[in-house]
């Protein structure tokens, strides 16, 4: 993901990551109605039953996917066969790594097209001997960067973290906002001075215009919420390439 | 001593840990640091002491039971945690976490309660040192412990209803978890049990040792001896991981009984969640299941840390007892000892019940974490009123 996304960043194009909920009514089409609307990569959530992460619109998704029966396996069997022509990573919570163990974990996503994951609540303090296995899979792990994280360990957790740096833009759980908060471009500055892997920025971005001024500063967004929310509103696949063109359409244009 | 501080990375042996967000992990070494420096201040213990006994009403009596222990045969001897102000021993815990959140210059409270009964004693000491408090509670508990919700709202909290996942106390805590991510600049997450991050596990332990080190001075000067066991209901383990303290490095028999429908030592495997690796119940590609025990404050899939290190060691044992085998405790202690207990401190009485045969002969310390009050109306709708049994 990581060579993908530095060149479409040296093509001069800001990058964009969907996030669709794995398991939900229709995910499947809306991740390649996505691709086919410009996503540079796709996120897909495998679902938790604990998403502490998560703020109600993801967490809705979640659960009425596993309600229906979603689970990990159900979700990664369907990557493979799904037309993106675009990095794929998957978003979920460290436990279901860890129970089937890291090694298994890991093997089982490479098998499964996808390329790398982002575990959210598994910090950079913890996640040693995930990484390790991970990467010895062709795995990439991406790793989060809060508002919080101090100057000191910065260097390190962009280090570490492979595929993109993830900037998380807001104090807070994912969900649209209806302004950009100040700690978007912040962060995104901050991981900037202390690496040149990409760096997206994502959790509170709700408009095309918020993803360009958040872009000002990171390498691209990540729009997850918004993406979901399509999908509760009944507004299908059409609905979700609708939204991500329109993203594509003012980053594109600056 | 088998109870000791955990290591650097705030494990106990293969169990702890900081599984949460990146978000949140600069606000755990803020409060490793903050809660070291404080209780290696005699300033800050002495104000903590002073005000458990001031105003929390300790020290809380050891009470022998003379007509239990006859229809038994096994001595027993009750810490009465239940005589804390508040009802519980989770009175300690809060007016530590909260003196401490005051000292970090934290001007607001979060916390997550399953009865009610932590969420009670936060609301409690945020009215005491004027802070604001916000608890989350699982609708099903909102439920079945209305009096408590009106009672954190005389007390000036707020109550949020949470209705996701399961609608109990472990959807409560990722509320909480949520809440502090979004407002860690200015708010303490006031966790309830020895469980979640580190260093929550150790410090609420810390906060509870006082139990532990009471019940051990009142049974040695009782009977100049140490009870033969210790016993504790075990949800995330509070009270139990503090009346334990006091006699980890003894020989005495430690014992904590979780309920059956949320054994997560006795039926889980490790797992994470809550930011901490412990034992947890789920299911076979490990989503947390749902717990399922008549008592709120019990419904938890998950364990703390240090008993799952305790259970690995062999050092403290974790049986399970089933609702009706606590129905019939909490009902027993009522009519022998005029003492109504909290469902959940009826689990311990249950396994006592349940032994008694093996246990002939033996003294028993049991901690009375909590009192009943709480339960009237839920067990009048078990029982039924009028019930003559």
């Amino acid at each position: 993901m990581e060579r993908y996304l530095r060149d479409r960043r040296e093509s001069g194009a800001k990058l964009l990551v969907a996030y669709i909920t794995g398991g939900y009514e229709g995910w499947e089409a809306a991740v390649e109605s996505a691709a086919a609307a410009g996503a540079d990569a796709i996120e897909i959530g495998i679902p938790f039953s604990d998403p502490v992460m998560d703020g109600p619109i993801i967490q809705k998704a979640s659960q009425e996917a596993l309600e229906a029966g979603a689970t990990p396996a159900s979700v990664l069997a369907v990557v493979p066969r799904l037309d993106t022509g675009v990095p794929h990573a998957v978003m979920t919570y460290y436990n279901l790594a860890h129970h089937p163990g890291h090694e298994r974990f890991a093997a089982t996503l490479a098998k499964s097209a996808i390329d790398a994951a982002i575990l959210p609540d598994l910090p950079l303090v913890e996640s040693g001997p995930w990484r390790e296995a991970a990467s010895r899979a062709g795995v990439e792990t991406i790793m989060l960067a809060a508002p919080t994280t101090p100057d000191e360990r910065l260097p390190e957790l962009c280090e570490a973290s492979r595929g993109f740096v993830y900037a998380v833009g807001l104090l807070g759980v994912t969900g649209e906002r209806a302004t950009l908060a100040s700690t978007a471009t912040e962060i995104a500055k901050r991981c900037k001075e202390v690496t040149d892997k990409p760096v997206l920025t994502g959790v509170g971005i709700g408009s095309p215009e918020q993803a360009v001024e958040a872009s000002t500063v990171a390498d691209g967004v990540i729009i997850g919420s918004a993406v979901v929310r399509r999908l509760l509103d009944g507004d299908g696949a059409n609905g979700v390439g609708d939204l991500i063109a329109s993203y594509r359409a003012a980053l594109d244009a600056g | 001593m088998v109870m000791t501080d955990p290591n650097h990375e705030g494990r106990f042996g293969d169990f702890g840990g900081r599984f949460v967000p990146e978000t949140l992990v600069p606000a755990c070494e803020e409060l490793e640091i903050a809660f070291r420096e404080a209780w290696s201040d005699s300033n800050f213990v002495d104000e903590f002491h002073r005000i458990l006994i001031d105003y929390g009403g300790r020290p809380s009596p050891l009470t022998e039971c003379y007509r239990l222990s006859e229809n038994l045969g096994v001595r027993v001897l009750l810490k009465r945690e239940d005589l804390n102000h508040t009802g519980s021993h989770k009175i300690n815990n809060v007016i530590g976490q909260a003196l401490l959140a005051r000292r970090m210059g934290k001007s607001r409270l979060v916390a997550e309660t399953g009865a009610g009964q932590h969420g009670v004693a936060t609301a409690t000491a945020a009215a005491l040192l004027d802070m604001e408090c916000k608890v989350y509670m699982g609708e099903v508990d909102v439920e079945r412990q209305e009096l408590n919700v009106f009672r954190m709202q005389l007390l000036g909290a707020e109550v949020e209803t949470v209705l996701s996942g399961s609608r109990t106390l472990k959807d409560a805590v990722n509320e909480a978890l949520r809440d502090w991510v979004a407002t860690v600049e200015h708010t303490h997450y006031c966790l309830g049990s020895v469980m979640g991050p580190h260093p929550y596990p150790w410090m609420v332990r810390t906060f509870h040792h006082v139990i532990g080190d009471e019940a051990r001075a009142q049974c040695l000067k009782l009977m100049n001896k140490l009870p033969d066991v210790v016993v504790a209901c075990v949800g995330g383990g509070s009270n139990a991981a503090g009346i334990f303290s006091g006699f980890s490095d003894s020989d005495t028999r430690l014992v904590g009984v979780e309920p059956a429908g949320g054994a997560a030592i006795g039926r889980g495997v490790p797992g994470v969640v809550h930011g901490m690796i412990s034992y947890l119940m789920q299911d076979e590609v490990g989503q947390v299941q749902e717990a399922e025990s008549i008592s709120a404050g019990l419904d938890y899939p998950g364990v703390g840390p240090e008993h799952a290190h305790l259970a690995a060691i062999g050092r403290a044992e974790y049986p399970a007892v089933t609702d009706q085998e606590v129905i019939e405790a909490f009902q027993l202690l009522s009519k022998t000892e005029g003492i109504i207990p909290a469902l959940e401190s009826a689990h311990a009485l249950a396994w006592v019940v349940r032994e008694a045969e093996a246990l002939q002969g033996q003294v028993v310390l049991l901690n009375l974490s909590g009192r009943g009050d709480k339960d009237v109306d839920q067990m009048m709708d078990v029982l039924g009123s009028g019930n003559d049994q």
